[in-house]
C-alpha cells in the first residue's frame, strides 16, 4: 500500500469517529454523575483523540479539521480535568475548616483595621463636635433638619417603608461597602484604608451630632441589635482588603500578580462568611432596630448574641471546627 | 505579531495553544452581553410593571403597592442586571451568550474549567474594572496586560481564549479525499473550507480564490477556460471536484 492509500485509508477509518465527537462531547459536558465505564471511555476516547490529532498535525497542519480536533481535544482536556462537585463536603471544609484559617491568619489586619475604624470613629465624634457645621458635608439636609427639630431618621421608618424592603436595602448596600472595602485593596491597601477611614468618620460624625441635640441614646439604641455584627463584617472585609494590597506591596510568590492572585483567592472566601452575617444584619435591621416597642434589654441580648454567633463562625466552632485544629496550635 | 497563547498541557503529550482574546473579542462579548441583559431586565421591568397598573403607578402619587411591588419590579430586574454574568458563567462552564457570539471563554491559566470561586471572584472585581466609568480601568488593563486580561482576571487567574466553533464540515471536506475523487486532504480541505465561506465573501474575492484553487488541485482545468467562467460557474466545479469520488 502507498503512503497515499495508507493516508486515505487511515482518514476513512477515523471520519466517521471524529462527527460523533461532537454530540458525545457535549453529553459528557451536560452530565455530572459519570459512571466508572463513562469515565474510562471518556479517558480511551482522549488518548485516541491525541493519537489522531498529532498525525493530523502532520500530514494536515494548518487545516480546519486539525483545528477542529484540536478544539474537541481541548474540550474534553477539560471534562476530564474538572473538579468533582461534592457541594456538602465542600461547603463544610469551607466553613469549618478554610474561613476560620484566613481569619487566624488577619488576627493582626484585623486588629489594625479596627483600631483605624475605632480612630476615625473618634476624630469623626471630634470634628463634628469641635465644628457643628462640619455635618452639612456628611448628612443630607432632611436627616439635619430631622435631628434639628428632635426626630431621629430612624423613627417611623417602618411606617413609610416594609420591614421586608428596608431589610433588602440595607442587605444590599452594606453587602456593596463590604465588597468595595476588600477589592479596593488593590491599591496597595490605600483604597481599604480609605474606605473604613470614611465610614468610621462618618459614625463618629453622626454621633456627635446627634448628641449635640440629646439624642444620641436614641441612636445607640437603634443600632444595638445589629451594630456589633454590621461593623465588624465591614472590619473584617477591610482587613482581607489590606491584605491585597499587603500582598502587591510585600509579594509571597514569584511573581506580584502570582502573590495577588493567591491572597484573592484565599481572603475571597472570608467575603462568603461576611455576605451571610450581613443578610442576618439586614434583617435585624429592617424588623427589630426601627421598632419603638422592642424593649433595650432585648436589644442588648440581640446584639450580643448575634456577635457571639459571629464569633463562632469565624472561628468554626459553629461549624463543629475543634479548638486544637487551629493551625497555630497544631504547630 | 502573533497573539498569546496559554498551552494547554496533556498527560498525553499532545498539547494544545488555547490563542488569547484580546481587547476587541472582549468588548465585542461584553456590548452583546450588556444588550442582552440590559433588554432583559428592561423587558421584566416593564412587564411587571403593567401588571401592576403601568406607569402611572411610578410616575403617580398612587398608594404604597406593598413590598410585592418593590422586589417585582424594582429588585428583580436590578438581580438580573447585575447578576447575569455570574450566574451565566458559572452555569455556563466560562461563557456567557455574548462570549459565545465572540467565539470566546474563560479558562484558568492551565487552560481547565475556572471554578465557582475563580468567576465568582473575577465578577466581584467588576467594582474596580468598571471604575470610572464604562470600565476604562478594566478596558485599558486588558489593552496594557501581556494576557489582555482585566484586573478581574488577574485576581482570579482566569484568562479569555479565542474558542471558535470549528465545522463539522471541516471533515466534510476530508471525506472527498478518500473516496477516490484524486483530491489529496489539504485540498479538500481548502475546496471544502472556500465553498463554506462562499456566502461571506464578495463576488470578487470569491472568483479570484476559487480560480486559484482549481487551477492548483484540478491539473484538466485550464487557466483560461477558468477565466472565463463566472462565480456560479467556478462554485458547480468546486462541489464537483469534492463529490467526484462519491458519484465514482
Amino acid at each position: 500500500m502507498s503512503a497515499e492509500a495508507g493516508l486515505q485509508a487511515w482518514l476513512a477509518s477515523r471520519i466517521a469517529s471524529w462527527q460523533q465527537l461532537a454530540p458525545q462531547l457535549d453529553r459528557l459536558e451536560r452530565k455530572r454523575d459519570h459512571t466508572a465505564a463513562e469515565a474510562l471511555n471518556a479517558i480511551e476516547m482522549y488518548r485516541s483523540l491525541g493519537r489522531d490529532l498529532s498525525i493530523a498535525r502532520r500530514i494536515l497542519p494548518a487545516s480546519r479539521a486539525t483545528r477542529t480536533l484540536e478544539a474537541r481535544y481541548a474540550k474534553l482536556h477539560a471534562i476530564i480535568y474538572r473538579k468533582p462537585q461534592n457541594w456538602r463536603e465542600r461547603v463544610r471544609t469551607l466553613f469549618r475548616d478554610e474561613i476560620p484559617d484566613v481569619v487566624h491568619e488577619l488576627r493582626t489586619p484585623i486588629q489594625w483595621v479596627s483600631l483605624l475604624f475605632a480612630l476615625s470613629t473618634a476624630a469623626g465624634w471630634w470634628l463634628v463636635s469641635t465644628y457643628p457645621e462640619l455635618i452639612g458635608l456628611l448628612a443630607s439636609e432632611d436627616m439635619i433638619n430631622g435631628v434639628e427639630g428632635g426626630r431621629l431618621w430612624t423613627e417611623g421608618m417602618l411606617n413609610v417603608v416594609p420591614s421586608s424592603v428596608v431589610s433588602t436595602e440595607i442587605l444590599a448596600n452594606n453587602v456593596m461597602v463590604s465588597l468595595f472595602a476588600f477589592v479596593v485593596g488593590i491599591f496597595f491597601g490605600l483604597g481599604t484604608f480609605y474606605v473604613i477611614a470614611t465610614n468610621g468618620l462618618m459614625l463618629g460624625a453622626f454621633f456627635a451630632f446627634t448628641h449635640q441635640h440629646g439624642m444620641a441614646g436614641e441612636l445607640l439604641k437603634f443600632v444595638t441589635a445589629h451594630g456589633v455584627v454590621e461593623l465588624s463584617v465591614i472590619c473584617l472585609a477591610g482587613a482581607a482588603g489590606t491584605m491585597l494590597g499587603e500582598s502587591l506591596i510585600r509579594p509571597t510568590h514569584a511573581t506580584r500578580r502570582e502573590s495577588f492572585q493567591h491572597a484573592t483567592a484565599k481572603t475571597s472566601r472570608l467575603l462568603l462568611l461576611c455576605a451571610l452575617l450581613l443578610i442576618g444584619c439586614g434583617f435585624i435591621e429592617g424588623y427589630l432596630s426601627p421598632d419603638p416597642d422592642f424593649p433595650l434589654l432585648n436589644r442588648v441580648i440581640v446584639g450580643f448574641g448575634y456577635a457571639v454567633v459571629m464569633v463562632g463562625a469565624l472561628t468554626g466552632r459553629l461549624f463543629g471546627r475543634k479548638s486544637a485544629s487551629l493551625p497555630e496550635i497544631a504547630k | 505579531m502573533t497573539s498569546p497563547s496559554v498551552t494547554l498541557q496533556s498527560v498525553t503529550g499532545v498539547d494544545v495553544e488555547l490563542r488569547i482574546a484580546g481587547p476587541g473579542s472582549r468588548s465585542y462579548a461584553f456590548v452583546i452581553d450588556w444588550h442582552i441583559r440590559l433588554i432583559l431586565a428592561l423587558a421584566w421591568f416593564f412587564g411587571v410593571l403593567m401588571l401592576f397598573g403601568g406607569l402611572s403607578r411610578l410616575l403617580d402619587d398612587a398608594p404604597d403597592p406593598g413590598p410585592y411591588f418593590f422586589f417585582l419590579v424594582k429588585l428583580a430586574p436590578l438581580a438580573i442586571y447585575f447578576l447575569y454574568h455570574p450566574i451565566l458563567e458559572i452555569a455556563m462552564h466560562g461563557r456567557t451568550p455574548g462570549k459565545r457570539m465572540a467565539g470566546i471563554r474563560i479558562v484558568s491559566r492551565s487552560g481547565d474549567i475556572p471554578g465557582v470561586g475563580a468567576l465568582l471572584v473575577r465578577n466581584i472585581f467588576r467594582l474596580v474594572d468598571s471604575l470610572p466609568f464604562v470600565y476604562l480601568v478594566g478596558l485599558a488593563s486588558t489593552i496594557f496586560t501581556q494576557h489582555n486580561v482585566r484586573i478581574g482576571d488577574i485576581a482570579a487567574g482566569t484568562l479569555l481564549v479565542h474558542d471558535a466553533a470549528e465545522s463539522e464540515k471541516s471533515f466534510e471536506g476530508l471525506r472527498a479525499a478518500t473516496n477516490g475523487g484524486g483530491l489529496n486532504p489539504q485540498s479538500a480541505d481548502l475546496a471544502q473550507e472556500l465553498l463554506d465561506r462562499w456566502g461571506e465573501l464578495d463576488d470578487g474575492n470569491r472568483t479570484r480564490i476559487a480560480r486559484s484553487l482549481i487551477a492548483r488541485i484540478d491539473p484538466s482545468a485550464s487557466s483560461e477556460s477558468l477565466a472565463l467562467r463566472s462565480a456560479e460557474e467556478l462554485r458547480a466545479h468546486l462541489v464537483d471536484l469534492l463529490t467526484r469520488g462519491k458519484a465514482a
